[in-house]
Formats: structure tokens, sequence, C-alpha cells
């Protein structure tokens, strides 16, 4: 009786550190901004500053999944050899892209405001980009990906209702389209993109 | 009145309603001249809007806001009809309130005296091209317009129907020959309100291209996905995401 006692005491602990360990979207949200700002009003070189960025992103963004969704029809029909590519190739692109459009910012202010939980997959995180004397004050949304509680990444950035994953993936097809629905031309125009 | 009524109706009949509003496919069906135009339209900017949007950024911080202040007021007159066409009675009458206040107490809408009276800015422009998406128009084809920038069969309907008397600011400047306004009035803050969009805009546009493979499919996107949510009258993104599109990628 007693070690029955016990192992549901056992149980109880480790479910309670379970749900403890989970991070919350708005959380994890603001921490991330935060870790971004700090690299970004460091007095290191561009390049620094980049890698420390390309660093966060692997650990934050959802990469892979951004990379899949950006093919839209185009990821059923190519083959798995296709898929490998064109993942390893995505990734390089999406840090490059990601950390160069950073790194133009010094400091930027993110304060998030609130969260919308929509279903166990996704939350969606809202958050001011504070004005400055060039720009006006931004609103931006994070769709935040939550399967795993523990581990929330980024999938996309809405800025004033405007889509980054639905853009890049309007751009990837237009790259297939005007290619005779070739994907090896996306794949080119990712190297030279990558390698530029 | 009834010349503008007649050619939204004639509008209504040439696109489908609905036709498009939810397709996933972008429609440009004239891409190659699209593209020629755009090509156009970016040394233009590059040779003249950008220059002038750099040194107008460079004004002192309340000469733009006051300019910001008077585009804003004069752009009431076209949204307040737009506001009555879509059947929102308390954004009209907050909008009529506030274009009278600003523009006599706040000296041509330089100064927002309507807010400080309480009557709450949340002001968001109408045109009759999200009037003609509100009434359920599709928004056909996309086009690019020279100077004007990117458009689809539906906005441009909308400019036109604009400039065939749907536009108040229009009528009084251009249409009209009134003793106390110039047809240059009408197309100097026409320009005044795109050297300001682009002066707020000029990092963005400039990281958007730089981190582009195709700029103009880039644009094509963001215009709308901005078109959509303003039809919405909406920022929040469940209502302009399709969650379908995220369903089956699971990567962790």
């Amino acid at each position: 009786m007693i070690n029955k006692k016990i192992s549901f005491i056992l149980i109880c602990c480790l479910f309670a550190a379970k749900i403890s360990q989970a991070i919350e979207p708005d959380v994890f949200v603001q921490s991330t901004v935060n870790r971004a700002s700090q690299t970004l009003s460091k007095e290191i070189s561009k390049e620094k500053k980049m890698f420390e960025l390309q660093e966060l992103a692997k650990e934050t963004v959802d990469i892979k999944g951004i990379g899949l969704y950006t093919l839209g029809k185009f990821r059923k029909e190519i083959s798995d050899e296709q898929k490998i590519k064109y993942s390893k190739l995505f990734e390089n692109y999406f840090l490059k892209s990601f950390s160069s459009r950073l790194s133009e910012y010094s400091n930027p202010k993110i304060n998030v405001i609130s969260k919308e939980k929509k279903n166990d997959k996704y939350t969606i995180v809202s958050s001011i980009l504070v004005a400055t004397k060039d720009r006006p004050e931004i609103k931006i949304d994070w769709r935040i990906y939550t399967l795993d509680p523990q581990k929330p990444l980024i999938r996309d950035l809405v800025i004033e209702g405007l889509s980054l994953a639905r853009t890049q993936k309007e751009e990837f097809a237009s790259i297939i389209k005007s290619n005779d629905n070739g994907i090896d031309a996306l794949f080119e125009s990712l190297e030279k993109f990558v390698n530029e | 009145m009834k010349k503008i009524l007649g050619f939204i109706f004639l509008t209504l009949l040439i696109l489908n309603y609905n036709s498009s509003s939810n397709a996933k496919e972008v429609k440009d069906c004239f891409e190659g001249l699209n593209r020629a135009t755009f090509a156009f339209n970016q040394t233009l900017d590059k040779v003249v809007f950008e220059p002038v949007a750099k040194g107008y950024r460079k004004l002192p911080v309340p000469i733009r806001t006051g300019t910001s202040n008077v585009i804003s007021n004069l752009s009431n007159l076209l949204t307040i009809p737009n506001n009555i066409l879509q059947g929102d009675l308390r954004s009209a009458g907050l909008n009529t309130a506030r274009l009278t206040v600003n523009t006599t107490i706040g000296i041509f809408g330089i100064f927002d005296v309507a807010q400080q009276m309480g009557l709450v800015k949340d002001y968001r422009k109408e045109d009759y091209g999200q009037t003609l998406g509100k009434w359920g128009v599709g928004e056909g084809c996309y086009l690019v317009l020279p100077i004007l920038g990117p458009s689809t069969v539906r906005d441009t309907i909308g400019i036109l129907t604009s400039i065939l008397g749907g536009d108040p600011w229009y009528n009084l400047t251009v249409k009209n020959d009134t003793q106390y306004f110039k047809d240059s009035d009408y197309y100097i803050s026409k320009g005044t309100d795109g050297i300001n969009f682009r002066s707020k805009n000029i990092d963005a546009f400039d990281n958007l291209e730089k981190n582009s493979m195709d700029f103009y499919a880039s644009v094509r996107s963001l215009y709308l996905q901005d078109r959509k949510q303003k039809i919405l009258n909406s920022n929040k993104i469940i209502e302009t995401q399709d969650d379908s599109d995220w369903d089956d990628i699971q990567s962790n």
C-alpha cells in the first residue's frame, strides 16, 4: 500500500515537473526578442552579430516547417531526395536572409502585449515594435508552434497583417512558375542568394 | 451620384461576386506587362520618389506630423462616403465630426483637436475598391499601374469611381471649377501622400528588395494581403490566414 502511495506521489511529481517545464508562448517571444535585442546592441562586428542571430534563429525558429510551408503545393510533388536538398538550401537561405534583415536594426524595442491560443498547436502572440522618429509604431503578430509546449517555435511573423511566410511562399511559387514549374529554378535562385 | 452608382453596378456585372476572394492562387493575368510597368516604376522611384522621400524625412518631426495629419484629414472626404456605402454609419458619423473639428479648429487638419475633444482616433482609410470588396466583388486580375503602383482590376475600378465623381476632394479641385481650389491642390496632396508613405517605409522597402529573390512577386503578395486585410477591417491574423496551409506540416 505504501509502495503504491509512493508511486502515485512520484507520478504526480513527474507530471507537475513536466507541466512546469512548459514555456508560455508570450514569455518565449519576449525572451527571444530580448536576446536578439541584446545581440543587436552589442558593439561587435556585423558578421559576429549575424552569426549570433543565426544561432538564435536555429534555436527558436521552426526553419524546417517554414521551408515546407513555403514550398506550397510543390512539397507534395517533389521527390524525397529533392526535399532533402531543398531543406538544406532553405535553411542556409533563411539564416542569411533573417540575420541580414535583423542586423540592419539597432536595438529595436518590442513589447509583447497579448496572446491568443488558437488550438494545441498554435498560439498567436501580439506585440508592438515601438515607434522611432523615422517610422511609426508597428504591430507584429508571432505564430508560435506549440505542439511541444516545452519547446515552442516561431513559424511566422505577421507585420501589420502581412505574413512573411506567406509572402515567401508566393515568391517561391512565382520563381517556380516562371520556369515552367521546374523546382530546379528555385534551387538555383536559393544557391545564388546564399553565395552572393 | 447616379453616375457613380451606375458605374459600380456595372462593375458588379463585370466582376463575379466572390470570384477570387478565397482563391489561393494569385491571378496575374498580365504578368509580362505588369513586370515591365513594375520595372518602370522602380526606376522612377529610384530617380524621383526615394530621394524626395529621404529629403522629406530630414524635415523636423512636427512638420512631418502636421503634413501627415492634413493628408489624413483630407482622406476623410473619400472615406466617409465609403463608410456609408459599407453600412458603417458609426464610423461615417465619427469621421464627419473629426473632419469638421480638425478642418476648422485644427487649422485644415494640422492639429488633431478632435482627439483631444474625445473623438477618439480609430481611423481606417476606405476607398471604392475596399467597398466593392466588402460587397463581395472579387479582386480580379492583379495589375501594376504606371506611377500609382500595385492594384487589381477591382481596385482600379475603385480609382476610376473616385475620378468619375466619387471623391469630393477631386470634385472640388479638378472636376469643378471652384474659386477656392486649383487642380494643382489635388495633385500636390496626392503627391505628398505618396512621399509621406514612402518616407515611412524607406528601410522596410530597401530591406525587402535586398532580401528578395523575386522582388516583384514579394510586392504583389504584400499588396494583395494588405488589401484583404483592409477590406476585412481587421488586424486579427485568424481572419486573414488560412490555417489549413500549415495543417500537414509537422517538423518536431
